[in-house]
């Protein structure tokens, strides 16, 4: 009789939890046996460990083998666990250096021919074996680029099972493990110019260039109302052209969630997601795609994927109301807690929101509207998708108008002269130090997320500056929250033009900014 | 006779004189119950045994051991009732072994498991 063990990890959301795997050989009948509760993917590991072994000419004992997966009572699920059920089984039967085995962690899917496969959430999973104190990793060649990306930890990449058997002191002729990442074939990094797009391609609507700026600088959620064709969707496009590069602790964040939503960093040829992601749900999207969820497993949605990046809502009023519904409680808390039958997981959900709308059902709604065939109980329906609720949480409203004949020729003479995302990228990475710099002593670090009577404080002794916003707030056309919003905005305008606190010039620009209270009003 | 069942019959005569040399004295050989067959049934110091035995030539279809299946262990599990019914043993201290008899190359490598379930 002999026992071994080994070590994986069991991830749930973005938290791994340390699965010692343990085999036993027992004198008695050839028998696989597979407890600690595993899914139906991760007991048919079973089959795989037998054919890859006996593949990789290291065959399994001919008696009872019984893996326990510990601590038992943690829910496991997905194939990950392969390569480590594979090794323990030889340290078992003395194939390899229990010792050796047991010092490190294993992860990987095994072919029936003994290749080891990639997997997702490698980065988190490394992540939560560093917590757990350990040093040493073996991962899929695969995800090698990935894994490197841990500090800390002395990551291995294999392709081959007879490779980590080789690693354990197996006496078997292989090639070693290797510790560099192999970019992976058909991913060129580099991508043709053409197709990244950038601010200096929209002609004209230089106001909302603008307003495009002022929300990348201050993280404000926008929403845009214009007729087809005006440019919304071109516009949201390159709203993440002017956002900064992420700070390494969002990019690693970024990367693991992306990592867990399987495939999407191997996409990236797995390395490091530096820039800010940018999701486009279609409006069909259901409420698990977009917050996140999943059958038994909790798997993360849209708004995780868009962690510190942005999401788009194109065509928002044609979203399911419980759907946007759904987005409150995350815009307001920057996370998402999904509670399925496996257990519970926490994905973070720090996104920009970018709302676009036409004006009516048929588009037509814009200047004087006379085009427009919808009813008026069309038009106060279609409005009333998006809530009072979540539009609160909007800080711009711009009204995209086409642009014109007239901007059109004078844009296209003009193009060298007009602002490349690079510039703008710059002037909103100032503005963004500007503001960390003056919300130091606070929690937040982006005037979207600053608090309303914080901001009215701040400018207590101006009241020169705010009088306009007073004025309106006196005659009933502005709600104390829109008040609000304005003096966010304000500042943002300020942190842009490198001042150090807002001017008459700045409440204007937040006015117009803010735009109506009600921007899906039909008129 | 089949190639397969004379070497049947040879695994069961090596296993035979292989029980004998651990002090095993042989009860019964392919006794037969409304159940099935079993191969060999032996006395080991007061305890009944029953043993399956496989044989294989080389190790193309896999190892001897992996030919007992769940189903024949249960069987014999049924074979055992009988037996003692037959022998009128109540309450008898009975045991399930399986032993490969493997011939490769003229030679004859021989396993035993003891207690089998």
């Amino acid at each position: 009789m002999s026992l071994a063990k080994s070590y994986a990890v069991s991830l749930m959301g973005l938290a791994g939890t340390l699965i010692e795997v343990e085999a036993e050989i027992s004198s008695n009948l050839p028998n696989f046996v597979l407890i600690g509760l595993p899914d139906a993917s991760l007991s048919e590991a079973k089959d795989r460990v037998r054919a890859a072994s006996h593949n990789s000419g290291l065959s399994m004992p001919a008696r009872r083998v019984t893996i326990n997966l510990s601590p038992a009572s943690v829910p496991k699920h997905g194939a990950s666990f392969d390569l480590a059920i594979a090794l323990s089984i030889m340290a078992a039967g003395g194939l390899v250096r229990a010792e050796s085995v047991a010092e490190w962690v294993h992860l990987g899917e095994l072919g029936l021919d003994g290749t080891v496969r990639q997997i997702s959430g490698v980065l988190p999973a490394l992540l939560g074996a560093k917590a757990a104190g350990f040093r040493q990793a073996v991962v899929p060649l695969a995800n090698l680029a990935e894994a490197l990306l841990v500090d800390g930890i002395k990551v291995v990449g294999a392709s081959h099972l007879r490779q980590v058997a080789k690693l354990h002191g197996a006496e078997i002729e292989s090639e070693e493990c290797t510790t560099e990442a192999r970019t992976p074939s058909g991913t060129a990094p580099s991508i043709t110019p053409f197709l990244v797009p950038d601010i200096s391609d929209v002609i004209g609507q230089e106001e909302a260039i603008q307003a495009l700026t002022v929300a990348a600088a201050g993280g404000h959620h926008l929403l845009m109302v214009g007729p087809p064709g005006a440019g919304k969707t071109m516009l949201a496009e390159r709203l993440p052209t002017l956002l900064p590069d992420l700070p390494l602790r969002e990019a690693l964040e970024t990367t693991a969630v992306y990592s867990i939503a399987t495939n999407r960093v191997v996409a990236n040829g797995g390395s490091l997601i530096t820039r800010p992601p940018f999701e486009a749900p279609h409006h069909s999207a259901s409420v698990s795609s977009l917050v996140g969820g999943g059958m038994g497993f909790p798997r993360p949605g849209h708004i995780s994927l868009a962690n510190h990046g942005v999401l788009f809502l194109d065509e928002a009023p044609e979203f399911q109301k419980p759907v946007l519904e759904a987005l409150r409680q995350p815009l307001e808390s920057g996370e998402v807690i999904i509670n399925r039958s496996a257990g519970t997981a926490r994905f973070p959900a720090r996104f920009q929101l970018v709302l676009a709308a036409n004006p009516c059902p048929c588009g037509r709604l814009s200047g004087k509207g006379q085009r427009c065939v919808c009813s008026q109980a069309q038009k106060l329906h279609y409005a009333a998708r998006l809530s009072g609720p979540l539009l609160d949480r909007v800080d711009i409203r711009l009204a995209i108008t086409p642009a014109n004949p007239a901007q059109m020729a004078i844009g296209n003479q003009s193009e060298a002269t007009r602002k490349t995302s690079e510039v703008a990228r710059s002037e909103v990475a100032s503005a963004r130090a500007a503001a960390a710099e003056r919300l130091r002593q606070t929690p937040w670090f982006i005037n979207a997320q600053v608090p309303g009577p914080y901001l009215r404080n701040q400018l207590k002794t101006q009241s020169a500056i705010t009088a306009q916003l007073d004025r309106a707030l006196d005659r009933g056309a502005m709600s104390m929250r829109g008040y609000d919003r304005c003096l966010r905005l304000a500042w943002t305008s300020a942190d842009l033009a490198g001042r150090t606190s807002p001017t008459l010039e700045d409440v204007s620009m937040a006015i117009y900014l803010r735009g109506s209270e009600n921007p899906m009003e039909p008129r | 006779m089949s190639a397969n069942q004379t070497l049947g019959r040879y695994g069961e005569d090596r296993a035979a004189d292989y029980l004998c040399g651990l002090g095993y004295t042989i009860l019964h050989r392919n006794w037969r119950g409304p159940a099935g067959e079993i191969d060999l049934i032996a006395n080991d110091r007061g305890r009944f045994v029953f043993v399956e035995v496989k044989t294989r030539n080389g190790q193309g279809f896999g190892h001897p051991f992996e030919a007992i299946t769940q189903e024949k262990v249960s069987r014999m599990r049924k074979l055992v009732a009988q037996w003692c019914e037959t022998q009128q043993l109540a309450g008898a201290r009975v045991r399930l072994d399986a032993v490969a008899v493997l011939v490769s190359g003229g030679r004859v490598n021989i396993e035993h498991l003891k207690q089998v379930y």
